[in-house]
């Protein structure tokens, strides 16, 4: 048996969790997720410098997360 | 080489019960019948948005449960077993397999600009009808379908770009053409997207400044983001809106105070400001301006089409303009000229088919989908979307009172400057609007004047703050128009700067041929002079159209939408070569009828722009009269002065052969792409496909928005081996 309040605890993760990947908030997250399964040796970066690297990325390809009109 | 793979058939819908599904579609397919019929039948009488909306849901609907469902399954032969790039080359940044709720959302966000929200307005022009007709229609067998199959081709070709999949699929002389169209093409965007911008905010000390706010509102998040909590865009998008939101609140306080004439710019000084804008933001690092002045346009951009979408189904407003206007079928319409064909399908553009789309369909999109069998949703579904993002802004445009409309959209040169003049020009067209009546307009939100604010934004928001306004008191309509200016000049300001990175990138690849150090894209020297290059360019145009004496909108905006409408037929063409490629010819006509159309209506198009001997259309032939009248020393109108005259003459030139060069470039495409597809029905032993091997996916997730019970079931035996979500 679920309460109300439960139900809306869950609402509320979703609706959360639909946000941070949306925004891409979570980047950090999945890149260490991925890291930590697939290749468990390399270092892992600080969130710092990985947020840099992302953007340094788009620096030098613009395409990447181009809009349209 | 081809793969044939194991074929899996989704027949999973036949445990369903049946009978169910024949009612529940036979009510969709009523529905729309019964919008269709009222918007088609009714004359004379005003007619509600409720049915437009009921005709386009409707149709949708059927489109994405019957056609889109064909093209995947029976067309494309989507294959649920085998991975995508996403699953394959997974590096935890740019391809990572993503729920398909979330990628519908950034692949939308992507896609939405101010296209579908421009055109359908100055479409409105011919009545509601044509547009309706062409949105929902050119989506269901054009738009959607051109971007799915692009998405799907790219994901078999780990996420290769179109101008890749040309150059590789067509061969180099193709390709080079299709790379000089895509760049030509983002210059006349930039031009005119800018243009629409100067139009909304020339002599608006309230909208310039809360635009002008936006620009340390991003820096101040940048700089969030970068030093103090990098990587928390959900509370710096939140800190940001509500610092625009307070902007536009302020711009409101400045427009009544003393600084009032500091923001109020002449049409002439915001070129300078938005070319130089352009220039630095292009130069800074992505971080500062560009990244959140992006996650500030999209935050906005979804919450607004969310309201406007809610703003429409409460107040289901009643649609003014009539159903087809003289002008369809006359061709001398003000806003634009030319008649209904070819006319009224390039200027809505985006809304029905956008060749923009391909670049996102290919490049970013195919990199993150879970499964092949999502690009029905992605693609076709979120494409649906962007249509009825269009329907939208056609209902915001025809519920204002017709005569406003005309009075809005036509040039200073045809209606004059004074109330009563405009009243009496727009009255002669059949729309009778009082001098008082267009003043009270310009009062009620706050404008000195809403004569000739061409370019669709200023009446998209009167349209907007009209709606919004039957919901939330009249109180509020200086502040939902300013909001709705504020939002389309938002994005259009984005895309500048990453329009003019993605031009100079193009250019630096280029120029890299000829001297090396400029294919180094962090090369400074390098970098300056191609963004000053790309900004030169669509500076040029956004000058030309600010100082055209007919009007900048009336003469670039079809440069605008032939250009994207020929970048379509580029896509489809690319989408059609591939069909035959990879042995489904007999499907080829799913983007070859499309293609048929669009290089048609476009080449039509091109070919009235530079040949047809009614100067109000035909380039040329508008140099002819207005140099004749030069050499008999005569000034005629709109042109107020001999110079007028001679920038008549070079603005008709420039923008007749640039109409005839794009025409060309895209010949060159489709003929080289039937020179392809001719050879390889002929000799197949010649081509080569250049798709990613197959491997078997282990990711279980559903096709659709809303699992299916087998796919419940799936997911369920899968737990563990699947996503974490």
């Amino acid at each position: 048996m679920r309460s109300v309040l439960g139900r809306a605890a869950e609402m509320v993760r979703g609706v959360r969790w639909y946000v941070r990947e949306l925004t891409d908030e979570s980047a950090y997250d999945r890149y260490v997720a991925h890291l930590r399964t697939g290749h468990p040796d390399a270092p892992v970066p600080s969130r710092r410098e990985f947020e840099r690297m992302r953007t340094d990325r788009q620096e030098s390809d613009p395409r990447q997360g181009f809009r349209c009109c | 080489m081809r793969t044939e793979n194991a074929q899996n058939s989704p027949r999973t819908s036949r445990t369903t019960p049946r009978t169910r599904t024949i009612v529940v579609w036979t009510v969709v397919a009523l529905v729309g019948a019964s919008g269709w019929a009222v918007l088609a039948l009714a004359r004379g009488e005003n007619v509600s948005a409720a049915w437009m909306v009921a005709a386009a849901l409707g149709s949708y609907a059927i489109g994405y449960r019957f056609y889109a469902k064909f093209i995947a399954y029976k067309v494309l032969k989507v294959d649920r077993n085998r991975a995508t790039p996403a699953e394959r080359l997974n590096n935890g940044i740019d391809f990572h397999p993503t729920d398909r709720r979330v990628l519908l959302g950034h692949h939308f966000a992507a896609i939405a600009g101010a296209g579908p929200l421009v055109g359908p307005v100055l479409a409105a022009q011919m009545g509601y009808l044509p547009g309706t007709i062409w949105i929902v229609a050119g989506v269901i067998f054009a738009g959607a379908v051109q971007d799915m199959v692009v998405l799907f081709f790219s994901t078999r070709r780990d996420g290769r770009s179109l101008g890749q999949m040309a150059r590789e699929e067509i061969g180099p002389f193709g390709g080079a053409a299709a790379l000089l169209a895509a760049f030509a093409i983002m210059i006349i965007l930039l031009g005119v997207l800018a243009l629409v911008v100067v139009n909304a905010l020339a002599e608006s000390p309230w909208g310039t400044f809360s635009i002008a706010m936006t620009v340390p509102i991003a820096l101040l998040m940048g700089f969030y983001l970068r030093v103090l909590r990098p990587g928390r865009v959900t509370e710096v998008s939140l800190i940001g809106v509500a610092l625009l939101l307070l902007a536009l609140v302020a711009g409101r306080w400045v427009a009544e105070s003393s600084w009032a004439d500091t923001f109020t710019l002449a049409p002439s000084t915001l070129v300078v400001w938005l070319v130089g804008y352009g220039f630095i933001a292009s130069i800074l690092p992505v971080w500062m301006l560009l990244a959140p002045r992006d996650y500030l346009s999209t935050f906005m951009k979804i919450g607004t089409i969310l309201l406007l979408a809610l703003g429409v189904v409460f107040a289901l407003p009643t649609l003014k303009m009539d159903a087809v206007t003289d002008f369809a079928t006359r061709g001398d319409g003000p806003v634009f000229a030319g008649s209904l064909f070819p006319f009224v399908f390039i200027t809505i553009a985006c809304g029905a088919l956008s060749g923009f789309h391909a670049l996102i369909s290919s490049g970013t999109t195919p990199k993150m989908i879970q499964k092949e069998t999502q690009v029905r949703l992605i693609g076709y579904g979120s494409m649906l979307m962007e249509s009825s993002v269009a329907v939208m802004a056609l209902v915001a445009a025809s519920v204002i009172d017709p005569g406003l409309y005309f009075a809005m959209n036509a040039p200073a040169g045809v209606i004059g400057d004074t109330v009563q003049n405009a009243s009496q020009v727009v009255g002669s067209w059949g729309y009778q609007i009082s001098p008082q009546a267009l003043a009270e307009a310009a009062r009620q939100v706050e404008e000195s004047s809403l004569l000739s604010r061409t370019g669709g934004a200023p009446t998209l928001a009167v349209g907007v703050s009209e709606i919004f306004a039957q919901v939330t008191g009249d109180g509020m309509r200086a502040f939902w128009y300013h909001f709705a200016i504020m939002f389309e000049a938002l994005f259009i300001l984005t895309a500048l700067d990453a329009g003019t990175r993605v031009g100079r990138f193009m250019l630096q690849d280029t120029l890299g041929n000829v001297y090396k150090p400029f294919r180094n894209v962090s090369w400074k020297p390098g970098l300056v002079i191609t963004s000053g290059i790309v900004c030169g360019l669509w500076g040029y145009f956004l000058w030309v159209g600010v100082h055209e004496p007919l009007g900048g909108i009336n003469q670039l905006f079809p440069i605008f939408g032939i250009s994207n409408q020929l970048l379509a037929a580029v896509a489809l063409a690319v989408c059609t070569t591939l069909l035959v490629k990879s042995g489904r010819l007999k499907w080829a006509w799913i983007t070859g009828v499309p293609l048929a159309w669009d290089a048609t209506v476009t080449l039509t198009a091109s070919w009235q722009k530079v040949f047809s001997s009614d100067p109000r259309v035909g380039f040329f032939q508008q140099r002819e009269v207005y140099q004749d009248g030069i050499d008999a020393g005569k000034v005629l109108p709109p042109a107020k002065s001999m110079d007028d005259m001679h920038t008549i003459v070079t603005n008709s030139t420039v923008d007749g052969v640039l109409s005839a060069v794009l025409a060309l470039l895209v010949v060159v495409v489709i003929v080289d792409a039937a020179r392809v597809c001719v050879r390889h029905v002929r000799r197949p032993a010649l081509s080569t496909l250049s798709e990613a091997r197959y491997v078997e996916s282990k990711i279980v997730a559903p096709a659709g928005l809303f699992p299916t019970r087998e796919e419940k079931e799936e997911a369920h035996d899968a737990v563990g081996a699947g996503q974490g979500g």
